[in-house]
């Protein structure tokens, strides 16, 4: 394990993405997987290599890595229609934070968000920025199936659902676009360090989105 | 040349030795639950060790054979006969078309491998054949196998030489050796103490995804939340209500609970065993030590194949 810090900010953000960026287009014979964290990345190793092996190659690595290098950041722009059936707890978010629906969303799609990183399950992108008005508790009971592309709410975090899992945020819309290919997951709409905002789309529009 | 799913077991899955290399993107590597048990048994009819094969979990299914087949079954020894006659385990043994293998229930730990020569072909998914229940991806269709599926098994140009096993494969699992988790120090002497000293059931709600503990609570002193961070295989980790849970081959790639330790990589197969009811130990041990079992481990395998060069 790699750590830059104890917090969470976009100073820590940028260390992490680099390192693992780099770390991933080395790609050491020997390493496993690298899971990047909001201040950490976990490097795990094939068992057949020496415990101080592994050791000397992330020392080596972090002695010649070049901490001012600047990852290129993506702009995306995920369109979402919000309420009714593709945001069945806007309504509950609307009650909880006293504001219309209109409010809601005009402050869920102004924010210029930002990807910490894709953990947790396939796909599943870590999104900081959120305005703190609109936090929400977790729904008591968990849904079963959460639909694929639902934008969720849960306390202080907005989330996408890369796939159709279980779930328990508060679904505020869905978006039409498949932010994650199994098939091709390095090439996914949605990636570590990207700059992300939501935009609200109309029902045509979804239609339209979803049918191309 | 395949197998035809009679009737399924509780959970039987397509397992190679896991998909590394995507755990940036939230994918975790899956893989054998026992993968040391997946290894004996591709050696046992001559696959390369990351051959797929069968993963039949607590209780086994009926699966017939559409072509005359090399097969072998590893790991926790389960009920299982070929036409009603008993059939063994841990020895390599041709099978002939229209055969039908009968997998009982387990009569010691939660798995065994059913291995064929030439491997279970599946497409892959990003290079490996292992099934992510959880996620749904990869295997068969990315779910357990049910009735009525049929199986592809691969062609093997160069058989490598089958091995015979002449020592008894059997792996205590109730002593889990563990080294420092991440956040051992968040764990004062006392809950030490109660984490070793302690027996721990493991619960039902287990699966490939985590094996859920119940026993004494460990208490942290700074908590039960971190920063989220990467969780590696066989971490221990301790939510707020103070009852440990083994992240397991199908783990989420990063999570908030402190880690208090960690299972050592000669042991995951023990926990690819550990079924609901069992009941361990965890044993501390030195990083030096945790090296030598693993490469112990790994001499064995290469000696089982030597005996035959």
């Amino acid at each position: 394990m790699v750590k830059f810090g104890d917090d969470i900010s976009e100073n820590l953000h940028q260390q992490v993405f680099s390192f693992s960026h780099q770390l991933l287009k080395q790609s050491f014979n020997g390493i496993n997987n690298v899971h990047p964290g909001y201040n950490s990345v976990l490097v795990t190793f094939d068992k057949n290599i020496y415990r101080d092996a592994a050791l000397a190659k992330i020392q080596q690595f972090w002695d010649e890595f070049p901490e001012q290098k600047q990852e290129k950041y993506n702009t995306v722009e995920i369109p979402v229609l919000y309420g009714a059936k593709y945001g069945p707890d806007l309504d509950r978010v609307c009650e909880y934070t006293g504001l219309s629906s209109g409010a809601v969303i005009k402050r869920h799609t102004a924010v210029n968000y930002l990807v910490y990183f894709i953990g947790f399950s396939p796909g599943f992108p870590y999104i900081g920025g959120m305005d703190e008005t609109l936090a929400t508790p977790r729904l008591d009971t968990p849904r079963k199936q959460v639909p694929l592309g639902s934008v969720g709410v849960a306390n202080n975090q907005t989330g996408i659902y890369p796939i159709e899992s279980p779930g328990g945020w508060n679904l505020i819309g869905r978006t039409p676009l498949p932010i994650f290919d199994i098939n091709d997951p390095e090439n996914s709409l949605v990636n570590i360090g990207d700059k992300l905002h939501f935009r609200s789309i109309s029902k045509d529009e979804f239609d339209r989105m979803k049918g191309k | 040349m395949g197998i035809s799913i009679l009737r399924a077991g509780l959970q039987d899955t397509v397992q190679d030795l896991g998909r590394n290399g995507y755990a940036h993107l939230g994918i975790s590597s899956s893989g054998a639950a026992d993968a040391f048990s997946l290894r004996i048994g591709n050696l046992l009819v001559g696959n390369y060790g990351n051959a797929a094969g069968i993963e039949v979990t607590l209780v086994g299914g009926k699966y017939k054979f559409t072509a005359d087949t090399f097969i072998a079954l590893s790991g926790s020894e389960f009920q299982a006969d070929l036409n009603g006659v008993s059939f063994p385990f841990h020895r390599g043994k041709y099978v002939q078309k229209d055969e039908i293998l009968t997998i009982g229930p387990t009569q010691n730990g939660a798995r065994c491998y059913l291995a064929v020569r030439g491997g279970i072909d599946v497409p892959d998914l990003l290079s490996a054949k292992t099934t992510h229940v959880v996620s749904g991806l990869g295997g068969y269709k990315g779910r357990s196998l049910q009735k009525g599926d049929t199986l592809s098994i691969g062609n093997l140009e160069e058989v490598t030489q089958v091995i015979d096993i002449k020592v008894k494969l059997d792996i205590k699992r109730n002593i889990i050796r563990i080294n420092n988790g991440l956040q051992s120090k968040w764990f004062d002497g006392n809950s030490w103490s109660s984490f070793t000293d302690n027996t721990y059931f493991v619960s039902e709600s287990s699966s490939r995804m985590g094996i859920r503990l119940s026993g004494e609570s460990i208490n942290s002193t700074r908590g039960h939340e971190i920063i989220t961070e990467g969780i590696p295989l066989g971490a221990i980790q301790i939510p707020g209500g103070g009852q440990p849970i083994i992240s397991f081959v199908e783990h989420q790639t990063t999570g908030g609970y402190p880690k208090i330790a960690n299972v050592i990589n000669s042991d995951l197969c023990k926990v690819g065993q550990l079924k609901p009811g069992d009941q361990i130990q965890f044993q501390s041990v030195s990083l030096e030590e945790a090296e030598t079992l693993k490469f112990e481990q790994e001499a064995f395998i290469k000696s089982l194949k030597n005996n035959h060069a």
